[in-house]
């Protein structure tokens, strides 16, 4: 379960934001030009995953997404590897350009452009998708995995009602007709919680509240009962009141459902609400993952430390100001040698400069909990214990 | 459609005012005016009956007001002895011909209509298919081949695409050996075919310009959020396209398919002339050589109605299409 495999490509990994807009822009091609990557690269990879990972809903193997531009090769994802059981939530948080959203859409095979490169597997329900044939995966995609959007005002079609998107999403999937279809969607309508469903049916999107509409895309990804749900940032655009609300929707009807869900998110005050397992992002890898209750009360890297120290509470004495994690992420046409965060890092100094050099494994500081740091067991827990913890 | 009115309006106040006040102000006397209609057997007496007549010795307001009541009730000219009644709606007799200006308009409406619909139907089915096209295969050969055909011909003037298109095919082939306008209703055959040429020339230049607006439209929705929530719907992707991307591409084409479609309508001036075509764009162009006032305000006046009918048109589709637009 090693995250990075080859460290002597390690020090490549780059941002999601512009890597994003590629594909995007790009919308081009058949769907046989999207996934695939190179197989064939994937094979090659000595990660310790022959086997398929077990019996995990979603395992996730060494995934790599890279982008050509004019500038490089942008490693927005570098070895990513994670498993996921049914009823169980995944919280990835990350800053800006960590790979978050990349690796989401990764998985949903969403990135459609022949400038994408993306090798290593993920094993759906026993089923391997990157080497996939597109339309195969195209077939799951809204019926065994679907999507929630940060922003439902722009993912949502202006000019179709809401009803009719949700009946289009479960239409693809199942063969019923129309009525049955709108029945179904009113149905759902109704579940996340929509007053007067019938109504709102024949709504477009722009009459709808914020948290109405990401209700009812909520509604939309789960018409189809998916097993896996990846929730990429769905409160961001959200006032926090109508935020508690969403997150208590999907945790009710994750348990309802029993799916797995994906939490994306840089908040950790999401995170902590509704994820049983942490994964720590930056720079594209994994530095830290393990149980959520253990992240958050032993976390083992200085990255997440600092997110830890960031974070607003309530609960404690006011100070003058937030701490933020200094400095900013990576320019990932430069990504730092070594430890990619070692730039930033306040104990960068402590490692007699092999964070400079060498790229960090993940390695297991306690049972299922894994971080990627440099730092000597005896020092991070002193330092943990002595500087970090008592300011939290 | 209050505003449109409002709109006609205002067009008829300027155009009578430019063309009645200018030439004032220019230093050009109502005698004369009157003198450029009665010809050249003018004396002082035909002069000043046909200044009575036409009104050209009320004040400008009063002149104004006969000029609107004449379009939307006809009016009464009395030319000593030989009465006469013009129908509504009235746009006076030529200075030169003495013939009345709305029927010979009339006349010409089928004409200039032809040329631009059957223009506007070959332009947009090939602008939005090659644009669209282009958008998908974005960077391809088909891509770039169609983008530098595209950029020639919003280039090329019609006059030149006109000329080159008569030469080749009407002088050189001699494929049509003699273009000239057939109405529909006497020979639809013949009407079509003659039409192709004019419909050709014009449609290259609209064609080409819908193209590189319908890619750029295209490209700019393939990116939107919409479609990536389409996709991840696992629609199949001629329905991502097909369904989701082109009918947000499309709207702002609408738009400007009516005002383009309206102006075509108030004359295809060009290509009229290139073709010899009797429409309405030729005749604006006599009118103004001849300096025909009463001509120049009629086609003027006809024109903008086309043009405000039309954009009213484009407001109601626009409101069909965006339901954002129908609700706020």
């Amino acid at each position: 379960m090693s995250t990075d495999n080859s460290s002597s490509d390690a020090l490549k990994k780059d941002a999601d934001e512009p890597a994003a807009q590629v594909p995007a822009q790009k919308a081009t091609d058949e769907p046989a030009a999207a996934a695939t990557g190179e197989p064939a690269g994937a094979i090659g990879e000595p990660v310790a995953a022959a086997a398929p990972a077990g019996d995990a809903y979603l395992s996730v193997r060494d995934l790599r997404i890279h982008f050509q531009t004019d500038d490089g090769l942008v490693k927005s994802v570098d070895g990513l590897s994670f498993d996921l059981e049914r009823g169980r939530t995944l919280g990835i948080v990350g800053e800006s350009g960590s790979g978050k959203s990349v690796t989401s859409l990764g998985i949903m095979g969403l990135h459609r452009t022949s400038r994408a490169r993306i090798s290593g597997e993920v094993w759906l329900d026993g089923e391997e998708l990157v080497a996939a044939d597109p339309d195969r995966v195209r077939r799951l995609r809204g019926r065994k995995m679907a999507m929630i959007f940060q922003d439902p005002l722009s993912a949502m079609h202006p000019y179709y009602k809401v009803g009719a998107q949700i009946v289009e999403a479960y239409r693809v999937h199942h063969k019923v007709s129309r009525k049955v279809a709108a029945e179904r969607a009113v149905e759902m309508l109704d579940r996340v919680g929509i007053p007067e469903p019938r109504k709102r049916f024949h709504d477009y999107p722009h009459q709808f509240s914020g948290g109405m509409r990401q209700r009812a895309m909520i509604a939309m990804s789960l018409v189809n009962n998916p097993e896996l749900l990846i929730a990429d940032e769905p409160t961001t655009a959200l006032d926090v009141t109508v935020q508690a609300q969403i997150l208590d929707l999907i945790r009710d009807l994750q348990k309802e459902f029993g799916s797995a869900v994906i939490m994306i998110t840089h908040d950790l005050g999401v995170v902590a609400e509704v994820a049983d397992d942490l994964l720590v992002m930056y720079a594209g890898r994994v530095i830290e993952r393990g149980s959520a209750e253990r992240v958050f009360t032993n976390p083992q890297h200085p990255y997440t430390w600092g997110l830890l120290g960031s974070m607003p509470r309530l609960d404690r004495e006011r100070t003058d100001r937030l701490n933020p994690v200094k400095g900013s992420p990576p320019s990932l046409i430069n990504v730092p040698d070594g430890c990619a965060f070692h730039p930033r890092c306040p104990y960068a100094s402590l490692t007699g400069g092999s964070s400079e050099t060498l790229v960090p494994e993940l390695r297991e500081m306690a049972p299922g909990h894994f971080a990627a740091c440099h730092l000597a067991d005896d020092e991070r827990s002193r330092i943990w214990t002595e500087e970090i913890e008592p300011k939290l | 459609m209050i505003a449109a009115i409002v709109l006609v309006l205002v067009v008829s106040a300027v155009t009578f005012a430019i063309f009645f006040l200018v030439p004032k102000l220019g230093g050009q006397t109502t005698t004369q005016l009157a003198t450029q209609y009665v010809g050249k057997d003018a004396n002082p007496e035909s002069i000043a009956a046909v200044k009575k007549n036409l009104g050209l010795d009320l004040p400008i307001y009063q002149q104004y007001w006969h000029f609107i009541k004449a379009i939307v009730m006809g009016a009464h000219y009395k030319f000593g002895p030989d009465a006469a009644y013009c129908h509504r709606p009235c746009f006076g007799y030529s200075f030169k011909s003495h013939v009345e200006v709305w029927p010979e308009i009339k006349d010409r409406i089928p004409v200039t209509f032809s040329l631009a619909i059957g223009a506007a139907v070959i332009w947009v089915v090939s602008g939005v298919a090659i644009g669209v096209v282009s958008a998908l295969k974005r960077g391809t050969l088909f891509d770039r081949f169609s983008m530098g055909v595209a950029l020639a011909g919003v280039s090329l003037p019609i006059f030149f695409t006109g000329m080159l298109l008569l030469g080749l095919f009407s002088y050189k082939w001699v494929i049509w050996d003699n273009v000239q306008y057939h109405s529909f209703t006497s020979n639809p055959g013949e009407w079509a075919w003659n039409l192709i040429l004019p419909w050709i020339s014009l449609a290259f230049l609209y064609s080409a310009l819908y193209a590189r607006l319908t890619r750029a439209g295209m490209l700019e929705t393939m990116g939107e959020d919409y479609i990536r929530t389409a996709r991840a719907k696992g629609l199949p992707e001629r329905t991502v396209v097909g369904k989701h991307g082109l009918r947000a591409a499309l709207t702002p084409i609408v738009t400007i398919f009516g005002m383009d479609f309206g102006l075509l309508i108030g004359g295809a001036i060009i290509t009229e002339q290139v073709f010899s075509f009797q429409g309405i764009g030729a005749y604006a162009v006599q009118a103004v050589t001849d300096n025909d006032l009463p001509k120049v305000l009629g086609v003027t006046m006809v024109a903008a109605a086309f043009i405000v009918i039309c954009n009213l048109l484009v407001d109601l589709l626009y409101a069909a299409i965006d339901p954002r637009v129908r609700y706020s």
